[in-house]
């Protein structure tokens, strides 16, 4: 991680509009993420994390404010199709239903779809949709059908093809939640590895609590704003705020948290349960 | 809940495919009871089995071999009584949500009920029970279901199901993709459909903390065969063979099993943080290490 800005948002305002009512969904956000690193968003249901993850690549376009990428500002009204086009390459999506995603009948012809558009050389192309199956573990499914495939392995089809443009960050909008948990942990598995090893600035918003531990940097959204924004050990040892906030936190955060509230003095920032078991073993000695 | 099972199911076998290239055995002679009244969950990893098995309750498929009863009948024996399967055993999809198409939230509420021939004043009244059982409050009545939150409009689909007061309500994957307060919110309304008619419900679930939550038994299935089956708590005490078939076990269940694993006098079986905390209390005793 580095502490170049890659994405700075500067006082985004967005709204949903029809005929007899508007919906201010983000009020007057400001958030900046630096190149290469791994920035979990939490927020309840209607708290605008996907609408922000869709106005970083212009899917959706904001009333006010502005969103610079790499210095350039996407929401420029001069801005041509070409640039575009170029920052959608820049920041690849993943959505959460793999089924939704997936177009073409072979794996690896779905993979190619991106770079094909692009009007990538048919040799660069090869090359690139064998690099991305190699390192999301893909390969031995190069010609299958992907909807004969598993939900992690179907996520993980729909990862290579957005790595197959080249992107330099990776959004993923609850890429986890409809998966199983060994689904669920391939495609953990996947965006730790693209971050830690490949410098991709990964920003994955969840409502599993266990997986923002895995982040670098924890942003919480509530009602449009950011609330919370710090490393998940700070921001989640405040169990009572998060709550009020409509969020949860790790089972084992909780469970500190508890023990705390009946004046048995631990450690408020437990995350996992590694570490659980170690305060517990610190404060009782077994037997 | 009682001993009785409200479904039965002997030596299920079902191929998907046969004779084409795509031949696979989805579920391999199950055998199974759901006991009337409880809250039973069916967990499994993708392709394990689950779905196609619920499927079968209410004849959505046609085992190739096996039986299924419901309230001790054979559903595939004919008779009158059979035809109308799917308004004793209902299902709730995945994504439910997207199959809403009424114009209100009444009318799409009304649907089942009125494919059931029921008179109109019953229908009015199963629909303001069930959107109250969902926790929706009737200013929604004439609402489209289109200008809902998604989790609200889950809940329309959820108590369109519900109106029809089957006896077996099966719901596969209800709380997918909600935030914490919208699962809680949809599994009180399950947990209330149970209390106030006493009728059986059916969950399927990857959530392992929703099912140690709010099953009384569960069923674990893997490559189309029952694997592990029973109370709630003696399924989830079995972590190491659930994680042979890439299942975990609640985070609190798997940290009171570490305790247990490096001599802690902690039990196995843990299934919620309350539990757990009740528990260590007890060995902490209150912040005095002893």
């Amino acid at each position: 991680m580095s502490n170049i800005p890659f994405i700075q948002i500067e006082n985004l305002n967005f709204s949903y509009e029809d005929e007899s009512r508007k919906l201010a969904v983000l009020k007057n956000l400001s958030l900046t993420i630096e190149k290469g690193s791994f920035v979990a968003i939490l927020g309840h249901n209607g708290s605008g994390k996907s609408t922000l993850a869709k106005l970083l690549n212009l899917m959706l376009l904001p009333d006010s404010g502005r969103i610079l990428i790499d210095g350039v500002d996407i929401t420029d009204e001069n801005l041509d199709e070409d640039s575009l086009y170029e920052i959608r390459r820049r920041i690849g999506m993943v959505f959460q239903n793999p089924d939704n995603q997936l177009v073409a009948t072979v794996v690896e012809e779905d993979i190619a779809f991106g770079p094909e558009n692009l009007g990538v050389e048919p040799k660069e192309i090869r090359r690139r949709v064998d690099a991305a199956m190699e390192m999301l573990g893909i390969s031995e499914y190069a010609d299958h059908s992907p909807a004969k495939l598993s939900g992690g392995q179907k996520q993980r089809v729909a990862i290579a093809g957005v790595i197959a443009m080249m992107p330099e960050c990776i959004v993923f909008d609850e890429a986890t939640a409809m998966l199983d948990p060994k689904g669920r942990s391939e495609v953990m598995d996947a965006i730790t590895m693209l971050n830690r090893e490949k410098g991709i600035t990964v920003i994955h918003i969840t409502h599993n609590m266990e997986e923002a531990v895995l982040a670098d940097r924890v942003v919480v959204i509530h009602d449009g704003q950011i609330v919370k924004d710090g490393t998940p050990r700070q921001v989640f040892s405040n169990v009572e705020e998060l709550v009020s906030r409509e969020l949860d936190v790790p089972q084992v955060t909780k469970l500190f948290h508890l023990l705390r509230q009946r004046g048995i003095s631990v450690a408020k920032d437990v995350l996992t349960e590694e570490e659980a078991v170690k305060a517990l073993l610190d404060l009782h000695p077994k037997k | 809940m009682s001993n009785e099972s409200v479904i039965k199911t002997e030596a299920l076998t079902y191929v998907y495919g046969e004779g084409t290239p795509f031949y696979r055995v989805a579920l391999h002679d199950v055998s199974l009871s759901i006991k009337q009244g409880s809250v039973t969950g069916v967990i499994g990893h993708t392709g394990s089995g689950k779905s196609t098995l619920v499927q079968h309750f209410n004849k959505l498929l046609r085992p190739n071999s096996g039986k299924i009863y419901v309230s001790g009948k054979d559903i595939w024996e004919k008779s009158e009584e059979n035809g109308k399967i799917c308004f004793k055993v209902g299902l709730v999809f995945q994504y439910p949500e997207y199959q809403l198409f009424e114009e209100s939230v009444e009318a799409d509420i009304a649907y089942g009920p009125k494919n059931m021939g029921l008179s109109d004043s019953e229908i009015a009244l199963r629909v303001r029970k069930s959107m109250k059982l969902v926790g929706l409050s009737e200013q929604y009545l004439g609402q489209s279901p289109f200008e809902l939150s998604g989790g609200q409009k889950r809940r329309v689909a959820i108590a369109g199901i519900m109106a029809m007061e089957p006896d077996v309500l099966v719901l596969d994957e209800p709380a997918a993709g909600l935030d914490p307060r919208g699962r809680s919110e949809i599994f009180g309304g399950i947990l209330r459909y149970r209390e106030e008619t006493g009728k059986t419900v059916v969950i399927v679930s990857h959530s392992m903390e929703d099912m140690a939550s709010y099953c009384d038994e569960v069923i674990v299935m893997n490559r189309g065969e029952v694997y592990l089956s029973g109370g709630t708590r003696d399924v989830f005490s079995h972590a190491k063979e659930l994680s042979e078939v890439h299942l975990d076990v609640p985070q609190i269940t798997s940290l009171m099993g570490k305790l247990a694993d490096i001599g802690y006098d902690v039990p196995r079986n843990v299934l919620t943080v309350e539990e757990a905390a009740d528990i260590l209390t007890k060995i902490l005793g209150g912040g005095k290490a002893c």
